[in-house]
């Protein structure tokens, strides 16, 4: 973990007890049947923090809520309950005046470069639009912001691609002008969503250096991604959900060296290693995740878990740490932890 | 010659382009599969590998020309286009492609679609087909019950796992998959790729896996071709190409894919592949590599032996570093 982290007393961004649901339609019968109300509980009570200098990966498989927590921190959604601190400002109360001065201090970058960029705008209008947005800075003073951000994305010289056109880029110099844009208005915190799934192998460490870089210069990292290798090798903490909740966190090194809850384990035990001499048996676990909508009481995994006893069907485990832990900082969802 | 299930040979695929220009998307690929088979195709977007599959199974566009032998037990199934591929396709080439969710008609049972195949190539008909299709369907892990579903009552994974059933329907001797796990989660694509082992294993199912994803050829296939700028740049056994890669490319690639258990710095690949509606000269690899000497900017290498079953095309493939 870098310096930074550890000077500054408290973390920049603070979420607790994050509660995400969205309503279910019933349609015109389940009205007038009087069915209940339904709701996708997408996101159940989680908490983490970034600090600045810190790269956070959310980490889970498709519909474990990873990226609906990322649109709840930057308010893209509106959480049912919980906090979202960000610097000590409570966002979920913010009117959007104020909301809208936060944003440019928190920014996000997609998935996919082919989708996030206006076809029609240049490379430089596109990495001015924030700065006119929120409008900062003349013409010329935005002209060098431009120049910066391009610069720290890694597309140097910057007067190379300023009047480029995204058709005319590949696509990692696309992904490295949508991280430019996000850099224009000088974020703290950097939310990334699946940053570098859609982009070829051989470009991909590139863009990850980056964000690495970035993370070195003091800002705050949100990776949400679904490929463990990826947040093994880049975040300094990993957050693991399943089903809406985080049931492991802790240092990178530890929850992929030392994983404690089952569902880690499990799904570490399935992630292609590329030597093809190391073979780790795949722990295919059983059934499918189930319908947010239906969350199964208890542990919410106890339906899937190798390791489940009676327990498991009526305790709904919190974060805590394995006795012996090597750093306090690792907490599992488990009750079997430590047994 | 071998003799080997499929002999691919110099294998050559063109697309018309406007203004009379042509794409020379695959640009002499060889290669070859046996029963049991497991071979991994691998290499980044543009590089060629899912249109050569497309080439042996007749599926390409009419803008695209076709040159080279790809021979199935011996027989030329491209010499004459169409007519000599059709009888062949489904029913000894099957594939399964990246969205299973397009694989299937929408508003029918997958029971019926299942059987289809089967009727159509004269396999089997009426109740026996459908008993057959129930037995595909409990072999890649699916209750037979589940015949009268549609489609949309299936979750991803069991999509991509009734497609794989769909393509074992006419009991192929050799199976395509690209990209067939792309999309899915790493819990569902481990189910996948253990299916694919054991079906080549258990039926002696010639497999060919077209990937970009380098962990998931080193953990299904027993041997792989890297592929770059339609042709393929290195090809020899799984293990070889991770321990001992002879080509730069294939040395590259690995860097710069990360490893859940290695700490190594990831490294991207600098530049990008070069334009294939425009004649190469030397090496494609020479402006990203990291070994070029000046022979690379004069002269193409072609595939060459270097130990064993394992070939590269790079000039100074014996001074690569492992």
């Amino acid at each position: 973990m870098s310096a930074a982290a550890a000077d500054s007393p408290a973390p920049l961004l603070e979420v607790d007890g994050l509660v995400v649901r969205y309503p279910v339609q019933r349609g015109l019968t389940g009205a007038l049947l009087r069915r209940p109300r339904q709701h996708v509980h997408a996101v159940s009570g989680v908490s983490f923090t970034v600090s600045r200098g810190e790269m956070v990966a959310l980490v889970g498989e498709s519909g474990c809520g990873k990226t609906t927590t990322a649109q709840a921190v930057l308010r893209l959604v509106r959480p049912e309950s919980g906090d979202v601190r960000f610097d000590g400002i409570d966002v979920t109360g913010l009117g959007p005046r104020e909301l809208r001065r936060l944003r440019r201090r928190m920014q996000i970058i997609y998935q996919d470069p082919y989708e996030s960029l206006d076809p029609r705008f240049r490379v430089e209008q596109t990495v001015a639009e924030a700065l006119v947005v929120h409008r900062e800075g003349a013409r010329e003073s935005r002209r060098l912001r431009v120049v910066e951000a391009l610069e720290l994305a890694g597309l140097s010289p910057a007067e190379l691609y300023l009047d480029r056109y995204p058709h005319e880029l590949s696509g990692g110099q696309r992904q490295r002008v949508a991280i430019a844009a996000s850099l224009a208005l000088g974020p703290d915190l950097l939310v990334a969503d699946e940053p570098v799934s859609m982009l070829d192998v051989s470009v991909r460490a590139g863009i990850l250096t980056i964000l690495d870089e970035l993370r070195d210069r003091g800002l705050a990292v949100l990776m949400i991604t679904h490929d463990l290798s990826t947040a093994a090798r880049f975040a300094d903490r990993i957050c693991v959900m399943y089903l809406g909740r985080i049931v492991e966190e802790g240092p990178a090194a530890q929850v992929i060296e030392a994983p404690q809850h089952p569902y880690t384990k499990a799904l570490l035990s399935v992630v292609p290693r590329r030597d093809p001499r190391r073979r780790v048996k795949p722990q295919i676990l059983r059934g499918e995740t189930p319908n947010p909508i239906a969350v199964p009481p208890g542990c919410r995994f106890h339906p899937r878990c190798p390791a489940a006893v009676e327990d498991c069907r009526t305790i709904d485990p919190e974060l805590r740490a394995p006795a012996g832990a090597a750093s306090a900082g690792h907490r599992a969802a488990c009750i079997l932890l430590g047994r | 010659m071998s003799g080997g299930l499929l002999e691919v040979e110099d294998l050559h695929v063109w697309f018309d382009l406007p203004q009379r220009r042509e794409l020379h998307a695959v640009q002499g690929v060889s290669f070859s599969v046996d029963r049991g088979e497991r071979l991994g195709l691998v290499g980044e977007s543009g590089s060629g590998k899912t249109t050569t599959i497309l080439a042996l199974m007749g599926l390409l566009p009419p803008t695209a020309a076709v040159a080279g032998r790809v021979l199935l037990d011996g027989e030329d199934v491209l010499a004459r286009g169409e007519r000599t591929v059709a009888p062949h396709r489904w029913k000894d080439v099957a594939m399964v492609f990246q969205g299973a969710m397009n694989a299937f008609n929408p508003v029918r049972r997958v029971g019926e679609q299942l059987v289809e195949p089967m009727e159509l190539h004269g396999v089997a008909s009426g109740t026996q087909a459908m008993r057959r299709a129930g037995e595909l369907l409990e072999r890649v892990g699916i209750p037979a019950a589940r015949l009268r579903s549609y489609p949309h009552e299936f979750s991803g994974g069991m999509r991509q796992r009734a497609a794989i059933a769909m393509a074992l329907a006419c009991r192929p001797k050799l199976l395509l998959a690209d990209e067939p796990t792309t999309a899915l989660d790493v819990m569902v694509q481990a189910q996948i790729l253990q299916l694919l082992i054991a079906l080549a294993d258990d039926f002696g199912l010639g497999l060919v896996l077209v990937t970009h994803d380098l962990p998931v050829v080193a953990q299904t296939c027993t041997a792989a071709a890297v592929m770059y700028a339609g042709e393929i740049v290195e090809t020899g056994p799984m293990d070889a190409l991770y321990h001992e890669p002879r080509h730069p490319y294939t040395r590259l690639l690995f860097a710069a894919t990360p490893d859940l258990e290695s700490r190594d710095v990831v490294v991207s690949i600098p530049g990008n592949p070069p334009r294939l509606d425009e004649g190469i000269s030397g090496c494609p690899f020479r402006p990203r590599c990291d070994s070029a000497v000046e022979r690379c900017g004069l002269e193409r290498p072609g595939l060459r032996r270097v130990g064993g079953a394992h070939e590269a095309a790079c000039h100074v493939a014996e001074q690569v570093p492992a």
